[in-house]
């Protein structure tokens, strides 16, 4: 049977899929065809969106991307009705960014609907948790997933089988399952796109967990600013209650478990998981020290576990096709996948999923087609605020834990953000600290006060304003910072800066000696001035200017008064003429 | 006070970890947080109300003055800080004379900086009440600003 699917993640949203999807259902009831329509969560394509897929009688696929109404109409005139693909808008099927992945966690995620429990069921799904519950021990599950070799993807990378053995042995009948979806990263959505896309495979993941430590409740803790994650996890948690795969006796079993959605009310701390404890339970999400691991004593004193949202998601296919058929992807210490959001300056943006073991290089030219405009790369950020930048020279280290970790970023829960020759390293580093410090709880001097000050001095490098004895205070305050502060928050929020200045010194001596930013991204460094030669006089820049620093007479060459430009760039985005030029460093 | 609200509190009343749902829930009722409602959950969940007030002034989320008619949200994260969201700040405040978290004497517009809302491929982005709109400058930010007044 033919049937359409329109890709509605967040990302197919703002580029237009809605309009895509109402265009269809409008073209079908008007040619009176009976095709079912679907939704589908991402299919992470997301420099293409909005996406559709046509899967025909005869088994074959089409995907299309890029589409508009107009377009659609097309699609629909000449594919469905008359039988030729429209080569021009077909991606075609061996497209290197989507056949170089595997897709483990993700194999639902813009093939299935992520708002019908039966396609999820018919996928295999809950499978694994009919697996646990009736042929299992809690042990036996534990067994398989320390077999597997998973280890945490939110970050940090602790092995999950022998988390899940702590949780497991903690004292006392009540404990608590908690899964951590506040996905907090600037420029990671990972979690929000399995959550949308799939998130039956997520309660799955949770309730597998749960029975593995003898937990009968749930907290699901999901950020605010996810509105679509929250909706279809709702649903689904209703429909799984109703085929008692959740809630009291499922399956028939003794085994009860009872999943809580929380909404995170906008702070990054919680994803610390102490952090987020002390959210889920009304207060400040302040992080306390541990021991008391969580396992010991967490949610209201009770022994509890806390695991990510692609780590639950590992879950079901672990125990469907077996630890060890999963350990045999990967390198011998990170096996499995790991799902990246792949962004910045890159050709070809979005979410994917990779093998433990590729390359950077392999990411970035392989499945993200390389650098925008053909500009020349300069770096990947790994890891957020809590990661680093990673320069040309290292592409070839292989992504895994261990790897990754010894360039001095981190894994991170998988933001992946490509930088180009127009971005500078100064104020990248600057842009991570301005985030971590006012994300800060402030419940450490070192992290509320260290971070400030490195701040400060950040800040006055990008002005012009730094001394060479700067960078020596900023890698003193770096490693005090890490020692001194409770949580992951403070201990890797130096990283960005330490990175950076281990890669790109220069880039911060020329600040410092020199007034130049070579990425011509510092405002305070730049001046813009009209190159006389190339005016035409047309106006466009006076009009733009909010300052009425660009001034002159029609069909006459303009000038820019250096006294009342504020820099924002307007006059440079608007000339159409390539007439502004922008300089920066001390005048030769 | 409003009926509302008052259901609101009998409803969450005795559950446990009900402080931020409470908070949440009135926001979304009455746009924002103001001193009374606050004492009242305070009363209604047994706690003082600075602790109310300090759980609520530790999460970004919450607001104590109300927003214009207009929520521009630019976002920050990663992919649209290096796609130049800094000059969408900067085009907002010249349009609009105001800096993020403030709302325009008008009432029409509040700015408000956010972390990342997830549309990396499309940076930089803005959201503009529900709508996500990608791939801009600060000249088509303004246009986009403009259209929503008229």
């Amino acid at each position: 049977m033919t049937e359409i699917f329109v890709g509605l993640g967040s990302c197919g949203i703002a580029s237009g899929a809605r309009q895509v999807y109402e265009t269809l259902q409008e073209e079908l009831t008007r040619r009176k065809l009976q095709i079912p329509l679907s939704v589908t969560g991402c299919i992470g394509a997301c420099h293409r969106e909005p996406l559709i897929e046509l899967r025909l009688d005869d088994g074959s696929r089409f995907l299309y991307g890029e589409l508009d109404p107009e377009k659609t109409r097309r699609v629909v005139e000449e594919h469905l009705i008359g039988g030729n693909p429209v080569e021009e808008y077909l991606i075609p099927l061996d497209y290197p960014y989507l056949s170089k992945q595997k897709k483990i966690v993700l194999a639902n995620c813009g093939v299935i609907n992520p708002e019908s429990i039966e396609d999820y069921l018919a996928a295999e799904g809950y499978a694994a948790l009919r697996k646990a519950v009736t042929s299992m021990s809690p042990e036996e599950v534990i067994e398989e997933i320390k077999t597997s070799g998973l280890r945490g993807r939110g970050g940090a990378g602790f092995p999950t089988g022998l988390k899940w053995s702590f949780a497991r042995a903690g004292k006392g009948g009540k404990k608590y399952m908690v899964c951590n979806g506040d996905e907090g990263d600037p420029g990671a959505f990972m979690d929000r796109s399995l959550l949308e896309g799939d998130p039956h495979a997520v309660l799955e993941g949770m309730a597998i967990g749960a029975y593995a430590i003898g937990a009968d409740e749930g907290y699901i803790y999901v950020r605010a600013e996810y509105p679509l994650a929250i909706k279809r996890l709702e649903l689904a948690i209703r429909q799984a209650e109703e085929r008692n795969l959740l809630s009291s006796h499922i399956l028939e079993s003794d085994f009860s478990f009872e999943i809580h959605l929380k909404e995170g009310a906008g702070a990054f701390v919680c994803g610390e998981e102490t952090a987020l404890m002390a959210s889920i339970e009304g207060k400040r999400g302040m992080p306390s020290i541990r021991p008391p691991f969580p396992a010991e004593r967490g949610l209201w004193g009770a022994p509890t576990n806390i695991n990510n949202v692609e780590t639950l998601g590992n879950i079901p296919p672990i125990l469907r096709m077996g630890g060890r058929a999963y350990a045999s992807v990967g390198t011998e210490k990170s096996k499995g996948t790991k799902v990246f959001a792949l962004a910045g300056k890159i050709k070809h943006g979005g979410m994917i999923e990779v093998p433990m073991g590729i390359t950077l290089r392999e990411v970035i030219y392989g499945i993200g087609g390389g650098i925008q405009n053909d500009k020349k790369f300069k770096a990947v950020q790994l890891g957020g605020p809590s990661g680093g930048c990673i320069p040309e020279r290292l592409l070839d280290v292989q992504v895994d834990y261990d790897s990754v970790t010894a360039t001095g970023a981190i894994m991170g829960s998988g933001g992946m953000v490509v930088m180009d020759e127009t971005t500078c390293m100064v104020d990248i580093a600057r842009y991570f600290l301005s985030f971590t410090q006012s994300e800060s709880c402030g419940k450490c001097t070192f992290c509320r006060m260290g971070t400030k000050r490195m701040l400060e001095i950040l800040e006055r490098i990008t002005k012009g304003e730094g001394r060479m004895s700067d960078l020596d205070q900023l890698e003193d305050l770096a490693v005090k910072v890490k020692l001194a502060s409770l949580c992951g928050l403070g201990q890797t929020a130096p990283n960005p800066v330490l990175t950076t200045l281990k890669y790109f010194r220069e880039e911060y001596v020329e600040h410092i000696q020199n007034k130049r930013c070579p990425a011509k991204q510092c405002r305070e460094l730049l001046r813009f001035r009209v190159i006389e030669e190339a005016c035409t006089g047309c106006t466009l820049c006076a009009k733009v200017c909010p300052t009425h620093a660009a001034t002159g007479e029609r069909k006459a060459v303009h000038s820019i008064d250096q006294h009342l430009c504020i820099k924002c760039g307007l006059c440079f985005e608007a000339c159409r003429f390539n007439a502004i030029e922008i300089a920066t460093g001390v005048e030769a | 006070m409003g009926k509302g609200f008052d259901e609101l509190l009998q409803h969450w009343k005795g559950q446990k970890g009900n402080v931020i749902p409470l908070l949440q829930k009135t926001q979304e009722l009455r746009g924002y947080l103001d001193r009374e409602d606050m004492t009242a959950i305070a009363g209604a969940t047994g706690k003082s109300p600075a602790e109310i007030y300090g759980v609520a002034t530790f999460y970004s989320q919450f607001r104590f003055q109300p927003a214009g008619k207009h929520t521009l949200k630019v976002c920050h994260g990663t992919a649209c800080h290096v796609n130049g969201a800094e000059r969408l700040d900067l085009a907002l405040k010249t349009e609009l004379g105001i800096e993020p978290g403030q709302t325009t004497e008008d009432g029409q517009f509040s700015v408000e900086k956010v972390a990342c809302l997830g549309c990396c491929s499309l940076a930089p982005v803005v959201m503009l009440d529900q709508e996500v709109h990608g791939r801009l400058t600060g000249d088509k930010l303004k246009k986009i600003v403009r259209r929503a007044v008229e």
